[in-house]
């Protein structure tokens, strides 16, 4: 993956032309914007705290974590309190979509999942914590996130039920499908892509 | 329901107490008269006014009227959409749609924007509403929206679209259907390279997190490279405030790029050396491509068009007919829109409505005149970078029978029958 990030890198910075519209802007003015570096002091200091208290997300390499563990048998009861309404029991299905992959072969269409389509395991954590559930965004606790990361991921066979789901482990975990996400190729031109 | 409006009497505001109640007004003669009130007072019992559950006065009824020869509605506070107009977005449970066959011009009616968001509509207070920039920055700050309009402001004309902006599968479909989930507008805010200059983006900063203040509280993760170029926080639709479907107090601007990149309702920016992973860029705004790969970080909107007039389910007449429709690409300027009139044998250049924008919607014309017999009428555009729209088949093609939902642009064709009627040519109904 850091290779797909650096080449992903090079092409934003090799591909970029200036597109920003020169109509409508007085020829007199247009130098003045281009030569834009003042800075104005608008805006004000932010600390710490007030940063701390919206910043929740998670990247994949474990930064934003939260001190804690969790363990797929304690998230399987929270996930029935408050998951399965919408997400079907075990995850596989409801108004909500379908959140672990069945080996039934009677669904023609294989429903994207956190088993067979998610690359990294710290977005089931971020995106559990910042939206669901859909009807009481923002009301789970820290621990209950990762009770419910570690009982999704186990529920779609990437961990055994005793697993500690943690700061340290859950950036280690390795989603199956990780290797098929590549960068955008498309670039325009006469190619279609 | 009879009111008894005194302009004397200061009671103006009856008008707000009713929810699409049919009023009579009828009222006394005011003491001193001006033309306004002159106007007024001639209003007795002949108008029926209308009011929308929002208190706009509206027209209504008595269509047996000479309107020569009674006083019309007075001016109002909010100006009114023809009671003779039925022009509205076409909402499902996650998305509303424009009714692009609808539009003459280039810039979609701030209310029939599309809409497309997670979870709902915020009802945001902009006193309560702050945007935080932060991370690989040198001097972390918080901008109000009054402090984001003290900065130097852009206004820019350009489309938005939803990458998942592609609908099929039967005949009876309308433009509002297939492709309903772009708009265009004037955006106005600042740039976002001014605020990374007044926090001092870091070089090793090469991602930026942004985060919206739904209850989706949607991310994405933005190459920096985007914010320095062109990125907007937009303050601005329109002329007015951006509306609330739209991201009140503001949101993040990108021009060309797909729609969910364009953070609403934006109340937090992090730069960062990686991106974020977010789901809304993994889980979804991915996309199958050949050999069991997936794309992802598929910014750019492909260019694309599509005849609105004759679309379904009008009809048309033999003779003179001007083939209508929208072009664009998010690559940059369109170049030129060909039509063609016989089944995509042979391809004629549309006429182009100036001023043609980088990554914004253009109209384009065409004058066909329809000898009776069935055909087929498609579009297609060429951008400035050379790529031409493909067909539904060339997209397979290049990206597999198992190809994703998203930035799925083909040629569009509707079928003309005997009869005048218009029909899609769906793409199961293609060779
Ligand atoms: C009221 C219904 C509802 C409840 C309850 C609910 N969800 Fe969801 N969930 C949804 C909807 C709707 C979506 C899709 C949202 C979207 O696409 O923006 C979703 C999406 C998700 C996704 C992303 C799926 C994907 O493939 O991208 C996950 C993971 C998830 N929910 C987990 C949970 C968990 C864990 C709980 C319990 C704490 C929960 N949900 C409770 C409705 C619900």
């Amino acid at each position: 993956m850091k290779a797909l990030y650096l080449y992903f890198g090079l092409l934003i910075n090799t591909c970029f032309i200036y597109f920003f519209p020169t109509w409508g802007k007085p020829i007199s003015q247009a130098k003045q914007i281009h030569a834009d570096t003042t800075l104005y002091g608008f805006g004000r200091a932010v600390t710490q705290a007030e940063i701390d208290k919206i910043d929740i997300d998670v990247s994949p390499s474990g930064k934003g974590l939260p001190q804690g563990k969790g363990i797929a048998t304690e998230g399987k009861k929270i996930f029935e309190a408050k998951c399965v309404a919408c997400h079907g029991i075990g995850g596989t299905g409801g108004v909500g979509g379908v959140l672990v992959t069945t080996n039934d072969t009677k669904i023609k269409k294989k429903e994207k999942t956190i088993g067979n389509y998610w690359p990294f395991a710290t977005t089931v954590f971020d995106y559990v914590r910042r939206a669901m559930p859909f009807n009481q965004p923002g009301s789970l606790s820290n621990q209950e996130v990762y009770h419910l990361t570690a009982y999704l991921l186990h529920a779609n066979g990437i961990i055994d039920e005793k697993k500690i789901i943690d700061a340290q482990t859950l950036p280690k975990i390795e989603m199956p499908n990780h290797k098929a996400f590549v960068p955008d190729d498309r670039t325009g031109g006469s190619i279609i892509r | 329901m009879k009111l008894n409006n005194s302009y004397c009497g200061q009671n103006e505001s009856i008008f707000m107490q009713e929810q699409d109640k049919i009023i009579e007004i009828s009222q006394t003669f005011p003491m001193t008269v001006s033309r306004r009130k002159l106007l007024g007072g001639m209003v007795t019992t002949a108008v029926a006014i209308t009011q929308s559950a929002n208190g706009q006065t509206i027209q209504k009824g008595l269509t047996d009227e000479d309107p020569t020869k009674v006083t019309g509605t007075l001016a109002g506070e909010i100006g009114t959409r023809s009671p003779f107009v039925k022009s509205v977005k076409k909402p499902s449970d996650i998305s509303s749609r424009s009714p692009l066959q609808d539009f003459y011009g280039f810039i979609t009616p701030s209310d029939l924007h599309f809409e497309r968001h997670h979870g709902g509509v915020p009802l945001i207070d902009p006193q309560k509403h702050e945007l935080i920039i932060h991370g690989l920055v040198e001097k972390p700050l918080k901008f109000s929206l009054a402090d984001l309009k003290r900065f130097p402001s852009v206004s820019r004309i350009a489309f938005l679209e939803c990458s998942g902006n592609f609908r099929t599968g039967k005949e009876t479909m309308t433009p509002q259907e297939i492709a309903g989930l772009t708009s265009q507008s004037e955006w106005t805010g600042v740039k976002l390279a001014t605020l990374f200059r007044e926090v001092g983006v870091k070089p090793s900063a090469k991602w930026f997190l942004a985060e919206g203040g739904d209850s989706a509280v949607m991310t994405r993760s933005i190459p920096v490279a985007k914010g320095w170029e062109d990125a907007i926080i937009a303050y601005g639709q329109n002329g007015e405030p951006v509306r609330p479907e739209q991201g009140f107090p503001f949101r993040l601007f990108l021009p060309g790029w797909e729609g969910n990149t364009s953070v609403k309702w934006l109340r937090r920016i992090e730069l960062s050396d990686e991106p974020f992973m977010t789901r809304e860029e993994t889980s979804k705004y991915t996309e199958a491509i050949k050999d069991g790969k997936i794309r992802m970080f598929s910014f750019d909107i492909d260019a694309r068009s599509i005849i609105t007039f004759p679309s379904f389910p009008q009809s048309i007449e033999k003779g003179w007919i001007e083939i209508k429709g929208l072009a664009w690409s998010g690559r940059g300027k369109v170049l030129k829109v060909e039509v063609s009139t016989n089944a995509g044998k042979t391809w004629q250049v549309a006429n182009i409505q100036e001023p043609v924008l980088d990554k914004a919607h253009v109209r384009f014309r065409y004058l066909w005149k329809w000898n009776g017999e069935e055909t087929e009428i498609m579009s297609r555009v060429t951008d400035e970078t050379g790529y031409t729209q493909p067909t539904f088949q060339q997209l397979v093609e290049a990206r597999g029978s198992e190809m994703g939902g998203y930035h799925l642009n083909p040629i569009t064709a509707w079928q003309i029958k005997k009869d005048g009627r218009v029909l899609l040519k769906p793409e199961n109904l293609r060779a």
